[in-house]
């Protein structure tokens, strides 16, 4: 057994492995059998080729006697004074997505957003992004938004619109909307309720926090949630909650947690974090220690914890395993008090009044628990939408406005919402695209993307945040506000009307454009802790302690990081990223153990036949699904980190195609299925479990493109997986520099760590006479989200290239983040890897290049010169990362002659070559075509950008010195921990050369014994773990065994 | 500055002393100068505003007058001074930018000291004269055809002399084989055919795409001798992505306008185009006005505007990223050195090739601005070797040094 694995036939070391392992691609060469039947049988025999020779010379000739194109160069008309054509201008504003709002710089290019960046003036996320936000960039190009008003379906004018629904308009009206934050937007909404009486205002989320608001209700008398201080939290215990990924906060959370697990050589100390949960998630495969419970524990788990904490024992809990885990929560929890964290993912008010309680008693108010700021980014209540949609279907309800919310597909009994909509006599809805509600609205007035909005946010109370347009308005769409503020009868503008409720707080019209320029305002916060009342927690724990433990097989909806409650869904790029637990994309599935694969699929993973006609062919098994009667059919992906006696399916998926082509399969049905119905209204709150779900196999098998098995390949030198370095926070406080003696023993034959470079290779030395461009990436810090994949991507224009091109391990990804495990199988550890060109000083990609197309920079890039490849791949085939990618097809419609790729490619991927969704093209990026080779350029663009900018201002260049930085690769940028840092090493005093230099005895070169000398350097993870050392000694026993074998 | 040498003979130190005061603000005085009045205003020519030579004589040597209608003009007309307000009426009523708050007393001396100190230089002589390379490929080609001709004849009497000897001394020979059917010419004339057509296909090939000389007809007859030659508009008025972005930008109709809506005729030489065709400038002016939809004599409304659809001249392929204010700002390259005499051309042609072979070798062998630029004060290495002499310091430190030829430097 290898120390890491990536994949079960690794684990095995089975035949297919190998073999795959053994070849650079997957597909057999297009000569087929041609040593025994001959050339001229052959798909492509010597007379073809000699005919489409011919063919393409006289083609070429005849293109080349054609007159050159006449180009134009319009000009402005009046060159507005701020805008130099071919320098981007950024403007801060906000992403705004239900009750979500995170602070970013949009960075617009000749009039059209580009690229996001993270806001580093917001106190919330310090310029941090997530996966879902720098894409949501390419949903204003999206093809699919709405772009005009509708009346019953047909195109009308604002003016027809606001005519006929001045008039149907009235009686009992209902404003169903998600969260709404921003400050002016309640005020609107506040003049339109006085406007129309018999009128409220309903929040429905969802994904829903009423669980908790209700419970922080009762225990602290405040319906909201308080911010979290993860990077103040010695231990940390999580019973199901993913903050890393989707709960709350997570950007925030993710910069908090990575301060705590960012440590230095001189105080090597980490904070303990360890996950209950029931399905593996983000979160839990960060965590020091995962234990694994049923959906139904939960309140013993919360319980149990709690009695532990207050000093009665752990008692009821079966699994021997699990109450050890309770009880070692426990034992650290106490140790840090103070400084500990209990946080929950349960949407059940009793658990969540218990985990308050547990906060409590271990002192987490003021110091992990912060009141002085709450979230205000979930607000809905799930008895009031329940309510409303009773009154709905009692005929209470004439008229409802829609914005935001969408239940017709995310309540869980959307049937009884439809029924009751109908029998509204006016229905509105402002959503952008037509999904499941709106198009069951009569008058449809399409609202802006929040690119081409005004408005404000207040994710926090106090935390202001401020939009802008970066762009005009591409359709006839108008911003709801502006809607809402016309039918309540006001003359002036939402424009105005923020304007002027703004200039009054912040000092007239230059305090306005200094927020506006700012993009965040923050307010002094108030006291950060809140008075607890117990009175709630007896009821509460007796009311935990009735609670049953199933004993069928559980089911838990979970969100995923990309696509969360289906906002993902229709967006190319957030359906191409890997999933970071599952490495899943396109697509939803059912997530199962090692151990119920054996009993419901029929594999044994530690079998090698089974576990390679499982992995290495990729269809896999389709499930009935049946919950409560409601069957769904997903395939199977078997997941360690996931309760033998429970099973997840993501939400999100089974949208209507109206959302976007990418919820589309290529057969044209709904990619993956609507799992929200499986959630239930379980008292006043929504559950996302249920205690009981029926799983058959139908033998029948589906494909899905999982990408953590593409890009394997050993050598003789070593294996892939030797790329990865870990170990415990107790080895390294007793022995901190294991891994520079390692490498040291290691290079020993070849001059030794320090002299490796040298007389390592028979190749010379070149020397980098001014700046030599290096990163480093701690994956202590990293925890595998995706931010810096899409941001990659939106940079780099890499191309999506679809279901079917992932299944051929085509995707085009520059930037790849890898997940290994070791240890258990059930239940392993999980290390991260972002993986990108490594930029080899003396790279093998570059002397077998016939062409020359790729070689090496005085400023040590490897360089990629796309118009001088001619696709030979022997790069890709040479490198031994792998993370050089062929344009197999012509994946962004670069091809002169239009619709030639039909039928080849994908539909998504031909939908995002056109005119529209062209438009977020980074111009300075060459669009490659097809038959070349492409990989990480270290953003190349904006290091050429960085350097003139320096060599303008005649100083050298900023590089991370005072945290001033001329240049950022996107990656670094989008990382909400930072967990890259990127730069000149030849400067001594830049962020990259300090980072290697403090972190040198973390610091190791992934393959380094290759002689290949990467200029992207690791700093090994850091495992707060005691019992490491007995493993690893085991490992290296084994591995010397196989070895031999 | 002579002329202060005259005065004050016998004051060396007190000489010197001047000599470096007035020269630091004469030079100052022209770079303001250009940035603030050029626009409008030329030394010896009357453009938008009246030649400034002798302004001060006009004036009647008040500086304090001048000062305050530089500043702001609007106001020192109330004062009803006449020479102001015939000036105004001359120019149409159009009245100067006002500099309150952008230039300062000592700003304005500076550049009214420019103004009195210039001389008109004489312009620089034509350095990259168009070389009249006479072509003799016609005379050569003819002349090898000659030769051939010669050669084949004499091939063929030899060959004929060869028979007759033969046939004289009774050897026994061969029938003579006419040269169409000898293998040997045969097989000469398809190697040469091979070499010719190969190089002419080559050279073809290597062409695609190359415009050299491109002299599309323009919506408008802008004539950019009369505008950057004669009148001397400094070309980043115009232009003045040059310095800023990678595009170097066709000015909006809004820059046209800034001083078209003064000009309205055209007064000097006559025009022509490449053909010899006159071209009436007061006419080019009007089409200006149609896309801007002015009317003389009435206000402008600049919204009304339209744009030019200008046909692009200089065209690069997309895989090519190319930066103006790289070289014009970082390494202050003229303009001329890639876009030829362009002061000197009506209508504007490309002068350059833009092939990859043209930029390389203008990379091996530009200096950079080594030791004025900051940013390389990190090349130590180059630093060194200048100074102790491995480099050689008249080359200097080129572009291709500091890796200016490396793919990925215009390639990305």
């Amino acid at each position: 057994m290898n120390k890491y694995w990536q994949s079960f036939g690794e684990l095995n070391n089975s035949e297919a492995y190998q073999q795959t392992s053994k070849d650079e691609f997957r597909e057999e060469l297009p000569f087929e059998n041609a040593e025994e039947t001959g050339f001229l049988q052959a798909k492509a025999p010597r007379r073809d080729f000699l005919k489409y020779m011919g063919f393409t010379t006289a083609a070429a000739a005849i293109a080349a006697s054609c007159e050159v194109p006449v180009k134009k160069a319009i000009p402005f008309a009046n060159k507005p004074e701020d805008i130099v054509p071919g320098v981007a201008n950024y403007y801060a504003t906000t992403f705004v997505q239900d009750g979500e709002a995170v602070s970013i710089v949009a960075k617009v290019r000749d009039g059209r957003p580009i690229k996001i960046e993270g806001n580093e003036l917001s106190p919330i996320t310090k310029g941090g992004t997530s996966a879902r936000v720098q894409a949501s960039v390419l949903d204003l190009y999206d093809g699919a938004r709405l772009r005009f008003p509708t009346v019953a379906g047909a195109e009308a004018t604002f003016e027809e619109a606001d005519k006929a629904i001045a008039a149907a308009i009235g009686g009992n009206t209902v404003l169903l909307t998600s969260t709404v934050n921003s400050p002016t937007s309640l005020e609107v909404i506040k003049q339109f309720l006085a406007k129309y009486p018999n009128s409220k205002h309903v929040v429905y989320d969802a994904i829903s926090y009423s669980g908790m608001l209700l419970a922080n209700e009762a225990t602290y008398g405040k319906k909201t949630i308080p911010t979290y201080r993860f990077d103040n939290a010695k231990a940390i215990v999580s019973i199901g909650a993913d903050f890393l990924g989707t709960w709350v906060s997570p950007i925030e959370f993710a910069r908090q947690y990575a301060l705590g697990r960012k440590i230095s050589e001189k105080n090597p100390t980490l904070s303990k974090h360890i996950q209950f949960e029931s399905v593996a998630s983000l979160t839990g495969s960060n965590a020091d220690e995962r234990y694994l419970h049923r959906p139904s524990e939960t309140s013993l788990v919360v319980l149990s914890l709690y009695n532990a904490i207050s000093g009665k024992g752990v008692s009821g809990v079966a699994d021997a395993k699990l109450k050890a885990g309770i009880e070692k929560a426990a034992k650290e929890l106490l140790a840090a008090k103070g400084e500990a964290l209990v946080v929950s993912g349960s949407n059940d008010v009793n658990v969540q009044i218990l985990v308050n309680a547990i906060n409590e008693l271990l002192g987490a108010g003021g110091k992990t628990i912060d009141w002085s700021a709450t979230y205000n980014t979930y607000k809905g209540i799930d008895k009031d939408f329940a309510e409303l949609v009773s009154d709905m279907n009692a005929g209470k309800v004439d008229s409802l406005l829609v914005m935001g919310a969408n239940p017709a597909y995310t309540w869980f009994d959307s049937a009884k919402f439809v029924d009751g909509l109908k029998k509204v006599k006016t229905t509105i809805s402002f959503n952008p695209k037509a999904d499941e509600t709106t198009q069951l609205c009569k008058y449809v007035i399409p609202t802006h993307h929040f690119l081409e909005s005004w408005g404000d946010a207040e994710a926090k109370t106090g935390h202001y945040s401020f939009l802008q347009p970066t762009i005009y308005p591409l359709f006839k769409t108008r911003q709801w506000q502006d809607s809402l503020l016309k039918w309540s009868g006001a003359t002036a503008d939402y424009l105005a009307f923020t304007k002027s409720f703004w200039s009054a707080k912040v000092g007239g019209e230059t305090g306005w454009d200094k927020v506006l320029q700012d993009g965040v305002k923050t307010e002094a916060a108030g006291t950060t802790t809140a008075s607890f009342n117990s009175a709630a927690v007896a009821a509460a724990s007796s009311a935990l302690s009735a609670a049953k433990v199933s004993t069928k097989t559980e089911l838990v909806v979970y969100e995923k990081i990309a696509i969360g409650a289906g906002q993902g869904t229709s967006n190319p790029w957030l359906m191409e990223l890997p999933d970071p637990v599952t490495r899943a994309t396109w697509d939803n599935y059912l997530v199962v153990s090692p151990a119920m694969a054996i009993t419901l699929l029929g594999i044994d993973l530690t079998n090698n036949g089974q576990a390679d006609s499982y992995e290495v062919q990729p269809p896999k098994h389709l499930v009935d699904i049946t919950v409560n009667g409601k069957k769904v059919t997903l395939p199977a992906l078997i997941i360690p980190g996931t309760h033998p006696n429970t099973v997840g399916v993501a939400l999100g998926f089974g949208r209507t195609p109206k959302v976007g082509r990418a919820a589309v399969t290529d057969e044209g049905g709904m990619v993956g299925a609507n799992v929200f119905p499986f959630t239930s209204l379980s008292g006043a709150t929504i559950s996302f479990s249920a205690a009981e779900v029926q799983l058959a196999d139908t033998k029948e098998l589906y494909k899905v493109a999982l990408t953590q098995t593409h890009n394997v390949y050993n050598t003789k030198q070593g294996n892939r997986t030797e790329v990865m370095k870990e170990f415990s926070l107790a080895e390294f406080q007793e022995h901190p520099s294991i891994v520079l003696e390692e490498r040291e023993e290691e290079l020993k034959p070849f001059g030794g760590v320090e002299n490796f470079r040298k007389e390592g290779t028979l190749y010379g030395v070149y020397d980098k006479p001014g700046i030599k461009w290096g990163m480093s990436v701690d994956l202590n810090a990293c925890n595998g989200c995706g931010a810096c994949v899409v941001a990659c991507t939106a940079e780099n224009n890499v191309s999506v290239v679809g279901k079917p091109e992932v299944l051929r391990a085509h995707e085009m990804h520059w930037l790849r983040i890898d997940r290994y495990y070791t240890g258990d199988l059930e239940n392993p550890n999980v290390v991260f890897q972002p993986l990108m060109c490594q930029h080899c000083d003396n790279a093998p990609c570059e002397n077998v290049c016939p062409v020359a197309a790729t070689n090496h920079s005085s400023e040590g890039l490897n360089q990629m010169t796309y118009n001088r490849c001619i696709g030979t791949r022997y790069c890709a085939n040479n490198c031994p990362y792998k993370v050089r990618r062929f344009n197999w097809a012509d994946y962004t419609g670069a091809d002169s002659f239009p619709d030639n790729q039909k039928g080849i490619i994908s539909d998504v991927t031909t939908m995002m070559t056109d005119d529209l969704n062209r438009m977020v093209l980074n111009p300075d990026v060459t669009v490659r075509s097809r038959g070349v080779i492409e990989k990480c350029s270290f953003c190349v663009q904006r290091l050429q950008d960085g350097k003139l900018k320096a060599k303008k201002e005649s100083r050298p260049l900023k590089s991370g010195e005072n945290n001033e930085w001329d240049v950022k690769s996107a990656c670094q940028q989008a990382c909400p921990t930072n967990a890259i840092v990127f730069g000149n090493v030849n400067d001594a005093k830049s962020a990259v050369s300090l980072h290697r230099e403090e972190n040198n005895k973390r610091l190791f070169y992934s393959l380094e014994q290759l002689h290949v000398l990467p200029n992207v350097s690791y700093l090994a993870k850091v495992r707060n773990i005691e019992e490491e050392k007995a493993v690893k000694a085991e490992g290296k026993e084994e591995k010397k065994v196989s070895k031999e074998g | 500055m002579i002329s202060y040498k005259r005065f004050f003979p016998k004051l060396i130190v007190g000489l010197l002393l001047i000599f470096s005061i007035v020269s630091v603000k004469a030079q100052d005085g022209k770079a303001l100068f250009s940035q603030n009045c050029a626009s409008c205003h030329a030394i010896d020519k009357k453009l938008t505003g009246p030649a400034l030579k002798g302004v001060e004589e006009r004036w009647s040597g008040s500086r304090k007058n001048l000062h305050a209608w530089i500043k702001n003009s609007g106001s020192y007309l109330k004062t009803g001074d006449k020479y102001s307000n015939d000036l105004f009426k001359e120019y149409n009523g159009v009245s100067m930018t006002a500099f309150e708050g952008s230039l300062d007393d000592k700003q304005i001396d500076a550049i009214l000291d420019y103004v009195k100190n210039w001389k008109p230089a004489a312009l620089p002589v034509a350095t990259a004269a168009a070389q009249t390379e006479g072509d003799n490929t016609l005379l050569f080609g003819i002349l090898t055809l000659i030769l051939a001709v010669v050669a084949l004849i004499l091939l063929q009497v030899n060959a004929n002399l060869r028979k007759l000897s033969y046939d004289k001394t009774g050897v026994v020979s061969d029938e003579p084989i006419p040269f169409y059917k000898n293998r040997s010419y045969i097989a000469m004339f398809a190697v040469v055919l091979f070499l010719v057509g190969g190089y002419l296909t080559t050279k073809g090939a290597i062409g695609l795409g190359r415009n050299k000389d491109y002299q599309p007809v323009q919506p408008i007859f802008y004539s950019h001798k009369v505008h950057a030659g004669i009148n001397q508009i400094n070309c980043l008025y115009c232009h003045g992505g040059a310095q800023d972005s990678k595009h170097a930008s066709i000015p909006s109709v809004n820059v046209c306008m800034n001083c078209h809506q003064a000009i309205n005729e055209y007064k000097g030489e006559k025009l022509y185009t490449e053909e010899g065709v006159e071209v009436n400038g007061t006419d080019q002016i009007k089409k200006l006005y149609e896309f801007a939809a002015f009317t003389p004599g009435k206000p402008w409304d600049a919204s009304k505007a339209k744009p030019i659809e200008w046909t692009k001249i200089h065209n690069l392929p997309d895989h090519v990223y190319f930066n103006h204010s790289q070289h014009i700002k970082a390494g202050k390259v003229q303009c001329q050195t890639c876009h030829g005499e362009i002061t000197k051309m009506d209508e504007v042609k490309q002068f350059a090739d833009l092939s990859m072979g043209w930029c390389i070798n203008c990379h091996r062998e530009s200096k950079v601005q080594f030791k004025e630029n900051g940013f390389y004060s990190i090349y130590q290495k180059y630093h060194d070797g200048l100074k102790n002499g491995t480099i050689d310091s008249t080359k200097g430190i080129t572009v291709e040094m500091i890796g200016g030829t490396e793919c990925q430097k215009c390639h990305y």
